[in-house]
């Protein structure tokens, strides 16, 4: 496992407690895990994604994350309808480990941006996990 | 006590080391309140030999021992079961591990899994198999409740008539407390399932039909996938008698997406029902639904190949309350004698196996037909049919019993329409002579 | 390593294909008997395409299953510590009792009294099981320890719905086995977890806080998986009870506590024994084993149905009543281990359990107690059947509670359980049960203690283990994520 130092962070996304991040701007979000997520987490072996037009509420699950001998759930940041899974993922999950800001697993079409603000900014959520 | 090895002299020692004065010192978390009260009303202890003694006088007490000719089947088969089974099966390297959590040592246990689940996927016509569920009755509770996992949004499930009574209240069992329904499909007069009623079903997730099923019939299971499918539903072929799919179209063959039963004909005796095992079977787009063990192929740090447990996420140690099944322990040792038998038989013997229990049951069926016994359905059977006989059939039973032959099951207690039926199962243990005997008591 | 004697050593490992890689067409295994009635046909529109399986010879079908077995470990091998598991030894008599002819080829739906000495058999199990846990109802039907369980839960959901009560909610410790939370939600209930308290058991306050008019009752393992006795537990019944719910006893731990606790004294209402542990059965791979419920009086009527009863001299099934929550089984439950663990109660005797307990406890202590000085413990409490320790130390060299238990392969051992229960961090929960002599306690000690200095010394060995097994580490993460479940 990582040591605090070696995590990465993506400056300009937002992060939930739970250790998503969705990035900002536009009229479509990208959603993923941090790389401290996907550090605990191990191998993902699989990634379990909502459909296309599905509408979830910020906070409600869409999807999970497994591993050999884990699972975990992910929280959408913000409310919104689903325009787009990251079809990529179905056959290399590994993408998220290798390249945990890259690898977006849904873009939604947030309902209410003004969500956004609640969420923690890299530096926030750097605090948090240092704890 | 031959078991436990301690001596007076180790027991002090460690005893000493731990600073205990006594063994019942040990238990000194244990409140008064929670303790025994004297010693358990149990019979004193047998040595080895008075053991052997005992059991031969219950032996004695079977009316019906392992000499008779049983003509039931009903769920529970007699076949020949080779010696090769006992002897291998016996093997404390198979039999005295547990499940293989420590892959590294347990490779024969593994591997063994994995080609039960090989050989089952293919006698099946599925995709994958899992490492077994507790019994048929189970592993058709399992499938229910998987079907609707699959379909999300449904609480209903349709099971035929025909599908083994005890299998039919165990899923009954399974559901009451959930607020899923069970509904039944009647039995047309042909003793196959009526798919009358399957398009106006509404929303059902699954449907599970016996083939061959409890009256020995054969389904048109191919007929009824196309209606499953259309009214949106899975089809969940459930079987007693897998010995029929030596010679039967496979269930995947037919359209079912689960296939599910009783596995105890592959080398099991019949032990009063168990232990045997549940076959579960299903295509591959449903794995992550599945309940149950599942093996898989891969490497070692070297490259080479070995079996580990896999997809354990679905599973209750990982998932917890969200698993998709409680089972832990399952029938291990049982699925590596199916296999053995599976094996032993190859695709010729089991065919040949299969063609000879038809033909035992169709010699006996055409042998009570001319002593004027009437054959109740008319669709095709395997190795079990219901006849019914002009008079009164008790008095030929009694005589029959005398010889220690059992003359199949009354059906009354089964299906109150059916009651003074007899369901017959012949398979390749009961000789010509005793199904002509058979014939010339209900002639006399 | 000259100190110790380890029994670990590589004897010859022979390759052997799957099924199918070997054979050839026209081989038979296995006698079909001549035919001696004409042949019948099916309908050709019934009929399957050719099998693709193997055709093999008798020999073939041998070497390949004995090969297999050569790959494998077992407690006829060796010390297998594996926690929760009570991985005793499994008497050779009670093979011989189980295939005892008439009984093995009893058929599940003969009249009863064509099949006394299987009835016999069911009934005399069923009291005696009931004399060992203090509660008096019994049925045989549940295939294993989960599905005892469920069979429990269907009781609690059952008992409720006969009083009009609707209850949603069960409470469980958070060291409770996983079966426990997945056989509750199977019949509706949602889990609440309870967290154990600093000592590692259940506080009589975080029980009561939980305990409502929505909570069908709780679910407690005792001796619970971290080998503590839950001495709460009386406390425990009355305040569930008072609020209208029933306890659920896992008794999977029963090894530590035969004629010690009464069940039923505890305040426990239904109960499951796990034959295949505490009855000396083997454990076949992965099953099959029997899970037997014990219920009290008042909860008789829920039982499933039929159970073996006692009328004059005659054994016979009951059938049951309206309230009986159903068949769980298509028969009578695995009957052949219930013949297996008859055996072993009628060979033990009641001072030979109690005794067998004693010893499997003592055993336990005595590895805690040299132990600790090597591994941390998990909870320093007196402690019954197993005991668990944490990766606390192993850490510090940068060593996994996994490489551990791969190491102690090489040394001849089957693991203890590992990374469980899950509130211990990377667990090594060790069960020797009483079976196994203080010299081979003593040389699993020092085989321990030989690790933890490698893991400081050379921690490389520990890493790269097993060296001596047939294959290597196996990469789960390819297994998992390319899913190969079936040969081609
Ligand atoms: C504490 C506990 N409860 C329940 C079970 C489940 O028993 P089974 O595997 O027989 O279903 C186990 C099995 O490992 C256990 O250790």
């Amino acid at each position: 496992m990582k040591e605090f130092d070696e995590l990465l962070f993506n400056e300009e996304f937002r992060y939930t407690e739970e250790h998503e991040w969705v990035s900002v701007g536009g009229a479509e979000l990208m959603v993923g895990i941090s790389d401290y997520a996907q550090d605990q987490l191990g191998d993902i072996v699989f990634v379990e994604m909502p459909e296309v037009g599905a509408t979830f509420a910020r906070g409600e699950q869409f999807g999970t994350l497994e591993s050999v001998k884990a699972v975990s759930e992910l929280y959408l940041p913000v409310g919104g309808e689903v325009v787009a899974v990251n079809e990529a993922l179905g056959d290399s999950p590994e993408l998220i480990n290798q390249d945990p800001y890259g690898a977006w697993i849904v873009k939604i079409k947030p309902s209410d941006t003004a969500e956004l603000e609640q969420l923690l900014n890299a530096e926030s959520y750097r605090n948090m996990l240092r704890g | 006590m031959r078991y436990l090895p301690h001596t007076d002299e180790e027991i002090r020692d460690m005893l000493a080391v731990i600073r205990r004065g006594s063994l019942d010192e040990l238990f000194c978390s244990v409140p008064d309140s929670c303790r025994y009260e004297g010693e358990m009303p149990l019979p004193p202890a047998m040595d080895e030999w008075q053991l052997t003694e005992h059991m031969e006088i219950l032996a004695a007490a079977m009316a019906v021992d392992d000499k008779a000719r049983v003509l039931i089947g009903a769920g529970s088969y007699h076949h020949h079961i080779p010696e090769t089974i006992r002897a291998i099966i016996s093997r404390g390297e198979l039999l005295t591990a547990y499940t293989p959590y420590q892959p590294e040592m347990a490779q024969g246990t593994l591997q063994g899994i994995y080609e039960y689940q090989t050989l089952t996927s293919r006698l099946l016509g599925m995709d994958v198999a899992n490492a077994s569920i507790y019994d048929g009755a189970s592993a058709m509770a399992e499938a229910l409740l998987m079907g609707l996992r699959v379909a999300k949004k449904k609480t209903r499930v349709a099971v035929s008539a025909a599908v083994h009574p005890h299998y039919r209240q165990v899923a009954r069992s399974y559901l009451a407390p959930t607020g899923y329904e069970l509904v039944e499909l009647p039995v047309g007069p042909d003793g196959r399932t009526d798919p009358a009623l399957l398009s106006s079903l509404g929303d059902v997730a699954a449907v599970a039909i016996q083939s061959p099923n409890f009256f020995g019939v054969i389904e048109d299971l191919e007929g009824l996938a196309s209606l499953v499918h259309d009214a949106g539903a899975l089809l969940i072929a459930v079987f007693s008698e897998p010995l029929a799919y030596g010679l039967l179209k496979s269930p995947g063959a037919c359209g079912a997406d689960i296939a599910c039963g009783e596995g105890q004909s592959f080398g099991m005796p019949r032990s009063l029902g168990g232990a045997a095992l549940g076959m579960f079977a299903c295509r591959n787009e449903f794995v992550r639904n599945m309940p149950g063990r599942l093996v898989g192929q891969t490497k070692d740090l070297e490259g080479k190949r070995g079996f580990v447990l896999t997809l354990s996420t679905r599973e209750q140690h990982i998932r917890r309350e969200k698993a998709t099944s409680n089972i832990c322990s399952n029938q291990g040792i049982c699925t590596l004698i199916a296999s053995m038998y599976m094996a032993s038989l190859g695709a010729s013997g089991l065919a040949e196996l299969a063609r000879l229990n038809h033909s035992k049951a169709e010699y006996l069926k055409s042998g009570l037909r001319v002593a004027g016994a009437k054959v109740v359905f008319s669709a095709p059977t395997f190795n079990e049919f219901v006849v019914e006989f002009p008079g009164d059939f008790r008095p030929a039973y009694q005589r029959l019993l005398e010889r220690k032959i059992v003359a199949g099951l009354e059906l009354g207690r089964f299906y109150a329409e059916h009651a003074g039926r007899y369901l017959f199962c012949v398979t390749e243990t009961t000789d010509r002579k005793t199904l002509d005997a058979i014939v010339a008591e209900v002639n006399s | 390593m000259s100190a110790v004697t380890i029994p670990g050593a590589s004897g010859i490992i022979q390759n052997e294909p799957l099924l199918w890689e070997k054979g050839g067409k026209g081989r038979r295994g296995m006698c079909v008997p001549a035919s001696d009635v004409p042949v019948a046909e099916l309908p050709a529109a019934l009929c399957r395409d050719e099998l693709d399986f193997p055709e093999l010879s008798e020999v073939d079908v041998v070497r390949h299953y004995t090969r297999l077995s050569q790959w494998n470990f077992g407690v006829d091998s060796g010390m297998y510590p594996l926690g929760s598991c009570t991985m005793k030894y499994n008497p050779k008599i009670n093979e011989k009792v189980a295939a005892t002819p008439a009984l093995a080829a009893a058929h599940p739906m003969l009249p009863d009294e064509l099949v006394q000495g299987s009835l016999q058999v069911m009934y005399e199990l069923q009291s005696y099981l009931a004399a060992i846990t203090g509660l008096p109802a019994v049925t045989l039907q549940p295939a294993a320890g989960a599905h005892g369980e469920l069979t429990g839960m269907l009781i609690f959901a059952a008992w409720h719905k006969s009083r009009d009560s609707r209850r949603t909610k069960i409470l469980i410790p958070d060291t409770a086995h996983g079966t426990n939370p997945a056989s509750a939600a199977l019949c509706g209930f949602k889990p609440v977890p309870i967290r154990s308290g600093p000592e590692g058991i259940l506080e009589v306050a975080a029980v009561e806080a939980a305990m409502d008019e929505e909570t069908a009752g709780i679910m407690i393992t005792n001796p619970n998986t971290l080998g503590l006795f839950e001495t709460r537990i009386r406390e425990i019944a009355e305040i569930v009870h008072a609020k209208g719910g029933l306890v659920y006893g896992d008794g999977a731990n029963m090894n530590a506590v035969m004629g010690i606790i009464d069940a039923r004294r505890c305040g426990v209402d239904v109960l499951h024994l796990n034959l295949h542990k505490t009855f000396s059965t083997p454990h076949g791979g992965g099953g099959p084993g029997a899970g037997p419920l014990c219920v009290s009086e008042e909860l008789a009527r829920f039982l499933p149905a039929p159970r073996a009863v006692r009328d004059g001299e005659l054994y016979r099934l009951d059938w049951g009543g309206p309230d009986s929550v159903g068949r769980v089984h298509a028969f009578h439950g695995n009957v052949s281990v219930l013949l297996r663990a008859y055996a072993y109660i009628r060979t033990m005797g009641p001072a030979n359990l109690k005794k067998a307990s004693q010893l499997a406890v003592l055993n336990a202590a005595y590895i805690k107690e040299r132990l600790k000085g090597t591994l941390p413990l998990a909870y320093d409490r007196p402690c019954m059947h197993e005991c668990v320790f944490s990766d606390a130390l192993l850490q510090e060299h940068k060593v996994t509670t996994l490489d551990v238990a791969k190491r102690l392969i090489d040394c001849g051992y089957h693991p203890p359980t590992i990374y469980f229960p899950l509130v211990v961090h990377g667990a090594i929960m060790i069960e020797p049960t009483e079976t196994e002599c203080k010299a081979d306690i003593d040389q699993f000690i020092a085989v321990l203690e030989q690790i933890v200095g490698e893991a400081a010394e050379n921690p490389e060995l520990l890493r790269q283990a097993p060296l001596r097994t047939k294959v290597r580490r196996l990469d789960e993460t390819l297994a998992a994520r390319q899913p190969c479940l079936c040969g081609s």
